[in-house]
This record gives C-alpha cells, sequence and structure tokens, in this order.
C-alpha cells in the first residue's frame, strides 16, 4: 500500500493504495466518481477513458501510481450543463447515445482531439476515434456529435 | 458515491410519498366506512395491490398534478420511455412534460415482459394507452359528478377538466385524485409478460386528434449521461458490500475437484464460495476481489474438450441429427411435386456463425439479503423473470425478492445480465452480506449467451419459361432458446446449471417473414443439440433479433440468386412475388430514395483494385416490415468492404416518435453491419476463444457508413409495432447482394471480413 496524492477534476484526494490498482478503482471506489465505467480492464474499448495531463488515458490499464502528481479530468471535470464542453453540448444537441456506457471514451478523446484540431475533416474526426467501442451503434450520431462540436469551437 | 437509496429514484419511493389520504373507487360503489378504511390503510401507506387488474398498477395522478406511469418493460436505450410519455400524455390529455415513465421496479411495475422482441411500444405501450385512456374517463367521470355536468359536456386541457361551453366550471386532475390512488378493475387477460393486456371501459383516441404521438420529443435522460450524472447499475453500493467475482474453466465443461484457499489467505477478506461447478470469490475491495479471483488456486476435473475444431463447425450442423423440425409461415401447393417438373433449379447454402452479446460493460449486479427480504439491483432487461429467478435460486418465497432495474450496458436479448444476478444471489446468501458482481471482459464475451450458429438450404425451382413454380427454404441450426429468453429459471442460468439443478430441452428456431407468393413454397427448421449441454460458453440464447439476421441473410440473398439466374433485376423479382401492399411501399420507397436503377446484378462495367455495388433485401418482423437498399465498396486487394450508404423505408404502423424511431433505425443497421462484417465467435475444441475486443472485433468508427438515409413510413391508422430489431434483419443480405452487384462474387458466409472476401475474390 501507498499513500498517493490525486489530482482529479480540480481537487486533490489522499488515498491509500496499492500503487499497481489501476486508476479507474481509485476513481471510483477510492474518490466515488462512477464516471468513467470498467469495459474491459484491456485498454481496448475507451469506457473508462480520461484526460491525464490533457492526454486522453485509459485508466483501467493506468496503474494510480503513474498519475500521482498528473492532473486527472474525468466526463464529470469536463463541463456542467450550465457550462457545458461543446462536445458535451453537441452530444446532447444530436441526441447521441443510446445506453451511454461508452461515452467517456468518445467524449474524452474528442474534446483532447479538438482541442488540437478544430477544423477538422470527417476523414480526421474518424480517425481520431479509431479504436473506441460502441455497442449500439450510435456511430452516426457520435460522427454528426464531433463536426457540429468542430463547428462551435471553429 | 452512490448509496442504493440514490439509486431508489428510480422507484416509486418520491412519487408515492405525496400521496393522499383516500383511494377513489369508480365504478364500485363502495360503503363510506369502507372508503374510509381503505383510506386509513393507505395513509399507513398501503396501496390497492399491485396486480395487473388495478388501474393503479399503471397510472397514478400525484398532488401537484403530475402524473406517474408505471411501466412493466424498460429503455434499453433507444428512448422507449419517451414514447410511452407520449402515450401516456396524449390519452390522458396532460403535457407530455408532466408525465413520468417508472420502468423496471418491481415493487412498483406489473411484469409487462421487460425489454423484449421490440414489443415496447407495440405491446407495453398498447397496455399504457388504454390504461391512461381508462384513467381519463374515470377522471370525467369524477368531474361530471363533481360539477353536475354530463361527462359528454366535458373536456380535457392540460389535466384539468372543464365544460366545452364554459370553462370556468373546472376540475382539475390535482383536485380530483391528485396523491390517491386509483381503485379501479381492469379487464386482465390473465397474461403477464408481453402478452399482458388489460383494458377499461374507455376507447384510445382517434389517431387523428393526436397532438403529442408523432411528435419528435427529445429525450431528457441524455443530458445526464452526458454530464456524468447518471448513475448506471455498475454505479450502485450498498453499505457493508463485498466485491465478487466469478472463476470459470479454461476447458469447457470441467470443474473444481480442489481448492487452495491459502493461496488468498493474503488478500483481505477474501473468501470463497464453491458448489459443484460454480466457483466464486468476494473480497471487502474490488481491487482485493480481481487478485483473489487470479491468485486462487484451482485444480480442474479432466473432461473431453467439448467442441468440434471450428473449421468443421458448419460441417458438424450439416451431419447433426436434427432434434426437432418444424414447417412454419404460409405454405403453398406440392413443393416436391414441383420440382419434378422444374426446367432449372437454383439452390444455395448459407451459414452463419455463433455471435455474442459483447455487452459495452460486462454484466454487474448487485444482490442483498437483509431481514428475510431479498433485493437486486441488476441492469437486465426482464428484471420481473429476474425476481422468479432468484426467488428459485435461493429457494425463498417470490414474495421476498424485490428486483430493480438500474440502466446498464445496452441489452440487446439474453445477454450476461441475468446470469450475473444469479451469481451475485448465490454468493451474497453464501457470505451473509450484500454481494456487487461484477463480470470480466473475458467473462462477457467468452460466456455469454450466444446468438445461434447455423445453416440454410434454399432451392426454387424455374419452369421453362422462366417462371418461380416453387420455392423451399429450410433452417438448421442450434437453438435459439438452448438457454431461455430471461433468468426467471436456475436451468437457464449459469449458476444454476454449475450448481447442477436438472437441465431442460428448449428447441426454437424460425423461417423468413416475408409475403413472397409462389405457387409452390414450403420453409421450416430444424434444430439440432448444443455442443456442450451444461454450462457452456456456447449455450444459444436470443441475441437481437433471435435468428432473424441470419435467416434473412440467407432468405434475401437467394432471392437475388433467383433474380440473377433469371437476369432480372432484384427489386422487379421481388415485387412480382411480394403480394403484401405494405412490403411493396417499402420496397418502392427504399428503391426510389436510393435512385435505384432498374438492371440484373451483377454490373459489369467495373475494372480495377476498387468496385462499388448496390443490393437490396427487405423482411418483415411482427407487423414492421422494411426494405434496404445498401450501396458498398470494395478494396479487392485488401478485401475490405465499407458498406457506405444506406437508404432503409421502414413502415412500424403509427409513429408514436419519429426521432426515437430513427435513431433506434440507425443503431440497429450499425450494428447489422457489425454482425455481418465482423462478428464470429470463435473457439476451439476446449473454449471459446474470442474474450475481448481483439477476438472479438466489431465495426469500427472509421468504417462506419457514411450515411443512412431513413424513410419513415407513418401509419397512424394502424397500431404500432416494433421497431428496436426489424431494420436488423435484412441487413446482412443487402450487403452480400451489393457485393455481388459490384463484383459477381456471392458470399455465403458471414462475417465478410477482409480475409474471407478476399479469398472469395481471388
Amino acid at each position: 500500500m501507498a499513500r498517493l496524492n490525486l489530482d482529479v477534476n480540480g481537487q486533490v484526494h489522499r488515498i491509500d493504495a496499492d500503487p499497481d490498482m489501476p486508476l479507474l478503482y481509485a476513481l471510483r471506489n477510492d474518490l466515488g466518481l462512477n464516471n468513467p465505467h470498467f469495459g474491459c480492464g484491456l485498454a481496448q474499448c475507451g469506457a473508462c477513458t480520461v484526460l491525464v495531463d490533457g492526454q486522453p488515458a485509459r485508466s483501467c490499464v493506468r496503474p494510480v501510481a503513474a498519475v500521482a502528481g498528473a492532473k486527472v479530468v474525468t466526463l464529470a471535470g469536463l463541463g456542467t450543463p450550465e457550462k457545458p464542453h461543446p462536445i458535451q453540448k453537441a452530444y446532447v444537441e444530436e441526441q447521441v447515445p443510446q445506453c451511454g456506457y461508452c461515452i467517456n471514451g468518445w467524449i474524452m478523446t474528442a474534446a483532447a482531439f479538438l482541442k488540437r484540431n478544430n477544423r477538422p475533416t470527417d476523414a480526421e474526426i474518424r480517425e481520431a476515434l479509431t479504436g473506441l467501442k460502441c455497442r449500439c451503434g450510435t456511430h452516426m450520431g457520435i460522427l454528426r456529435a464531433v463536426k457540429r462540436a468542430s463547428e462551435m469551437m471553429g | 458515491m452512490t448509496r442504493h437509496e440514490t439509486a431508489a429514484r428510480f422507484s416509486r419511493r418520491a412519487v408515492l410519498k405525496a400521496g393522499g389520504a383516500l383511494v377513489v373507487s369508480v365504478g364500485t360503489p363502495i360503503a363510506l366506512d369502507t372508503v374510509l378504511g381503505i383510506g386509513q390503510a393507505f395513509a399507513q401507506g398501503t396501496k390497492p395491490p399491485l396486480t395487473p387488474e388495478q388501474l393503479s398498477s399503471y397510472i397514478a395522478v400525484n398532488a401537484d398534478g403530475t402524473v406517474s406511469a408505471f411501466f412493466g418493460k424498460m429503455d434499453m436505450g433507444q428512448g422507449l420511455f419517451v414514447a410511452i410519455g407520449q402515450m401516456v400524455a396524449e390519452e390522458l390529455d396532460v403535457p407530455f412534460k408532466a408525465v413520468t415513465v417508472i420502468m423496471g421496479d418491481t415493487a412498483t411495475s406489473v411484469n409487462q415482459g421487460g425489454a423484449s422482441g421490440s414489443t415496447g411500444i407495440q405491446m407495453g405501450g398498447r397496455q399504457m394507452r388504454m390504461a391512461a385512456a381508462e384513467a381519463r374517463r374515470v377522471l370525467v367521470e369524477m368531474a361530471a359528478a363533481k360539477l353536475a355536468l354530463p361527462a359528454d359536456e366535458l373536456v380535457v386541457t392540460d389535466g384539468v377538466v372543464h365544460a366545452k361551453t364554459d370553462p370556468s366550471k373546472r376540475a382539475s386532475y390535482a383536485g380530483l385524485i391528485g396523491g390517491r390512488y386509483f381503485n379501479v378493475q381492469l379487464d386482465w387477460n390473465k397474461q403477464i409478460g408481453n402478452a399482458l393486456y388489460a383494458p377499461g371501459k374507455a376507447k384510445p383516441k382517434d389517431p387523428k386528434d393526436h397532438k403529442i404521438v408523432g411528435q419528435p420529443i427529445a429525450r431528457a435522460d441524455i443530458a445526464p449521461k452526458v454530464y456524468a450524472q447518471e448513475d448506471f447499475c455498475t454505479d450502485v453500493v450498498l453499505p457493508g458490500m463485498v466485491h465478487g467475482r466469478m472463476i470459470r474453466p479454461a476447458l469447457a465443461g470441467s470443474v473444481p475437484v480442489k481448492i487452495d484457499e491459502s493461496s488468498i489467505r493474503e488478500i483481505p477478506g477474501a473468501r470463497v464460495v464453491w458448489e459443484n461447478g460454480f466457483l466464486g470469490v468476494v473480497a471487502d475491495k474490488e481491487w482485493d476481489a480481481i487478485k483473489a479471483a487470479e491468485k486462487l488456486k484451482v485444480e480442474w476435473s479432466e473432461a473431453k474438450p467439448p467442441f468440434p475444431d471450428q473449421g468443421a463447425l458448419y460441417d458438424h450442423i450439416r451431419k447433426a441429427q436434427p432434434r426437432k423440425r418444424e414447417i412454419g409461415g404460409k405454405q403453398a401447393g406440392n413443393v416436391d411435386e414441383a420440382f419434378k417438373t422444374a426446367a432449372r433449379v437454383v439452390e444455395a447454402e448459407y451459414e452463419w456463425p455463433f455471435q455474442s452479446h459483447a455487452c459495452m460493460g460486462p454484466a454487474c449486479a448487485l444482490v442483498e439479503i437483509k431481514d428475510g427480504a431479498v433485493t437486486c439491483w441488476t441492469g437486465s432487461q426482464k428484471p420481473h423473470f429476474v425476481r422468479n429467478g432468484i426467488a428459485a435460486t435461493l429457494g425463498v418465497p417470490i414474495e421476498t425478492v424485490r428486483a430493480i432495474w438500474v440502466v446498464g450496458p445496452g441489452s440487446y436479448g439474453r445477454s450476461d445480465a441475468d446470469d450475473a444476478a444469479m451469481d451475485a444471489a448465490v454468493l451474497a446468501k453464501a457470505v451473509g452480506r450484500p454481494v456487487r458482481m461484477q463480470y470480466t471482459r473475458e467473462q462477457a464475451t467468452g460466456w455469454d449467451p450466444k446468438g445461434p450458429a447455423s445453416i440454410h438450404r434454399a432451392r426454387a425451382a424455374i419452369d421453362a419459361a422462366g417462371q418461380v413454380i416453387a420455392y423451399e427454404f429450410t433452417s438448421k441450426g442450434f437453438s435459439r432458446i438452448d438457454v431461455g429468453t430471461n433468468g426467471s429459471k436456475p436451468p437457464d442460468t449459469l449458476a444454476g446449471q454449475l450448481r447442477g439443478v436438472p437441465l431442460a430441452v428448449n428447441d426454437g428456431f424460425g423461417v423468413p417473414a416475408e409475403s413472397y407468393e409462389f405457387a409452390n413454397k414450403r420453409m421450416a427448421w430444424e434444430t439440432i443439440a448444443p455442443l456442450l449441454e451444461r454450462g457452456s460458453p456456447l449455450r444459444s440464447a436470443h441475441l437481437r433479433d433471435p435468428v432473424g439476421p441470419q435467416i434473412h441473410f440467407a432468405s434475401e440473398s437467394f432471392i437475388d440468386e433467383v433474380a440473377a439466374a433469371l437476369s432480372l433485376d432484384p427489386v422487379e423479382l421481388r415485387l412480382r412475388h411480394v403480394k403484401d401492399p405494405r412490403d411493396v411501399a417499402v420496397i418502392k420507397a427504399a428503391a426510389e430514395k436510393a435512385g435505384w436503377q432498374a438492371r440484373p446484378s451483377p454490373r459489369r462495367d467495373q475494372a480495377g483494385g476498387k468496385a462499388t455495388g448496390r443490393g437490396i433485401a427487405y423482411a418483415q418482423r411482427n407487423g414492421t416490415r422494411c426494405a434496404i437498399v445498401a450501396e458498398v465498396d470494395i478494396d479487392r486487394a485488401s478485401g475490405q468492404i465499407w458498406a457506405r450508404k444506406f437508404t432503409i423505408a421502414h413502415d412500424c404502423g403509427q409513429i408514436i416518435n419519429p426521432a426515437g424511431l430513427t435513431h433506434t433505425i440507425e443503431g440497429n443497421i450499425v450494428q447489422g453491419v457489425s454482425r455481418t462484417l465482423w462478428e464470429e465467435v470463435r473457439f476451439d475444441g476446449r473454449a471459446v476463444t474470442s474474450v475481448d475486443w481483439m477476438s472479438y472485433p466489431i465495426l469500427d468508427i472509421t468504417e462506419t457508413p457514411e450515411k443512412i438515409e431513413v424513410v419513415l413510413i407513418d401509419r397512424p391508422e394502424l397500431p404500432p409495432t416494433g421497431a428496436g430489431e426489424p431494420a436488423i434483419r435484412p441487413v446482412a443480405a443487402a450487403i452480400a447482394n451489393a457485393i455481388f452487384d459490384a463484383t459477381g462474387v456471392r458470399l455465403r458466409r458471414v462475417p465478410f471480413s477482409p480475409d474471407r472476401v478476399k479469398e472469395a475474390l481471388s
């Protein structure tokens, strides 16, 4: 066990944890942040995605000790209904999710991508999101929402 | 963090607390002292029994005039609750926003079958519509008595009953009954589940008067999901709970023979629960439960590897003795005689693999056993049946069990959710603490009930004039109900099977749903025994549109093969034989919207590495019909298929919410593309080897269609039918037919993965 400081959504939390434990379990069980979700534990689907120092990271495989000192942002820290991130606003406007279990991956990855490139082509949007999984098949809506968000930001 | 009290906001609690003090009884005269007696009882928290024949089981008007609609089905992400709210608001004449639909808690809703067979609106909505209409009738009668006016001189506007001629003579729903319960008998058909139907005396509105039904109202649950404010089943936390993990064998069919508990002694709170083939662990912390499941030393029994080599699967199906054969659909003439007179015969055989639900999140369930009461929080799409299953699994009276659905990952049939609930129940009983069961990805993909693998044979007899005179279609495969469509019976759950309950044998498959008329026609299905009877990772069950995609992949590919053999345009051949006018309409609408050029397939004007083609397929499903035109691009060198564009015409009778319907159809088609191009459960002799997203690939966003054009055919005069499954049905055939159009190569085995396409093209 180790004592670690976690900077999540602008707040520093002190936890005692196995340093090898993936960040996901610290976020969910120690910090009580219900997003992100457990989808695979293998960094294959994206349901657990958070931003670590602005970069999308799969919290299900990132050891918690490896993010000590870094700034972690979860979906809950990305924006609020009052101050939404454009991708969140676009998600609501396009009515994207069905079950919504996967959305951390898409939204956090898209948020990081749009920061780098806020005038993407359709092909660039697809490439930026490759590998993420959605089982409900909301892909058409996801693409529309990222495009819409880019128009808000561009 | 969510405590279970918070999760229960899905329940009726907040609504019922607003209740008043009197049960309102209409239609049956009840003596005043009885009424007061019931009122007294209510004040203590009781209400009319939660039975299908009670209006209060579906509709309540709260003290503030808002309406609660208690729905015994649930929304798996298609926005069903919006449509139900629209139907209820419409019949009650209240604003849409006044209605809250409360789903899937066995303490507040009767068993309307859960999410099942795309019947959410078709059957569930029908009942809610009738209940709401009856509630309105009752309220108008109450107002008539109060206002001393005849009921037929009253109208309702936004939950206020008033005189047609004098709006000042008025009585609001809130004033009439707000906070109290209806006590009105309905005419229940004595069925539960999908078939439950309990109308009152009221007739629903004429569709021409609909103002709310038919509107594209948005979902209110999107924003909470997007802002991380909605708790999923995985987020429910119970005081004192432990985390559970199951341990499955590496060799399917083997069972633990020796457990070394000392191997996990160092892990805080770790405990083993072992009963026959059932093996699970719990620990206080989730990470510790994960470690305990990994570290526990288990010696497994020897067992004969139960599966054939995957390459031999279809041969196995072909050669296996049919366990059951059934004729289905509309038969005509004498097929055998007609084939004897044929000038030529077209025949083909098609193959479809096992497919996994591979839910976005591995199943999660929580069970608490406290003071003789069992509560289960589950993402199952059928919580009422989970309740039955838990009662049977634990051997407790059903009345002591409550199952609460909390939104989980999208569920498209008999997924792993029900198994997880039973596993949690067994562990909770064994360890005496509430248990949160969380499956792993390996278990979600490797051990969920599978969509059955099958082969399909079709043949057509053609006479000398080029007319199709006979048609025969036969499916042969594993049963769609090797394990049942819900977890209500222990033999249908992994926990039951692994603990050793006697197994049941259930056979079911299906035949094409279409309206092709041929002078001689016969359709049939045959089922074969499972490869491993008990605790099989290849046990077969319902997966979205159970056996529909495989059957219609075959039947609609075959119609195209017949068209090609006759050098006919595929739309033209269909229109020659399709007789149902609504079927004709969807085929024509899809072809027209897609700009279909009439000509036989394949096109022969393409050279080079890229080829483009278009194909059509159509199907019915329980009253709904749809036709799909697929346009695909093929890279001959890589074998990569891009299903670039779909045009679908969809007729599900009356449209309740066109926005929700369009989204549902889109998701349906994309999932259909995934199942067609990629999805195949892999296995070797010992086990299922599709255990993650690498070994069970699905459609990637880079392969998503460029466009899905949806043509909705609204028939307000017809009852609404389902939309959750019909659109997935013709997708595979439309793609296969487009590939044939582009290349002249007929793919008869799904999935059309690049390797397989490349091989077929070479």
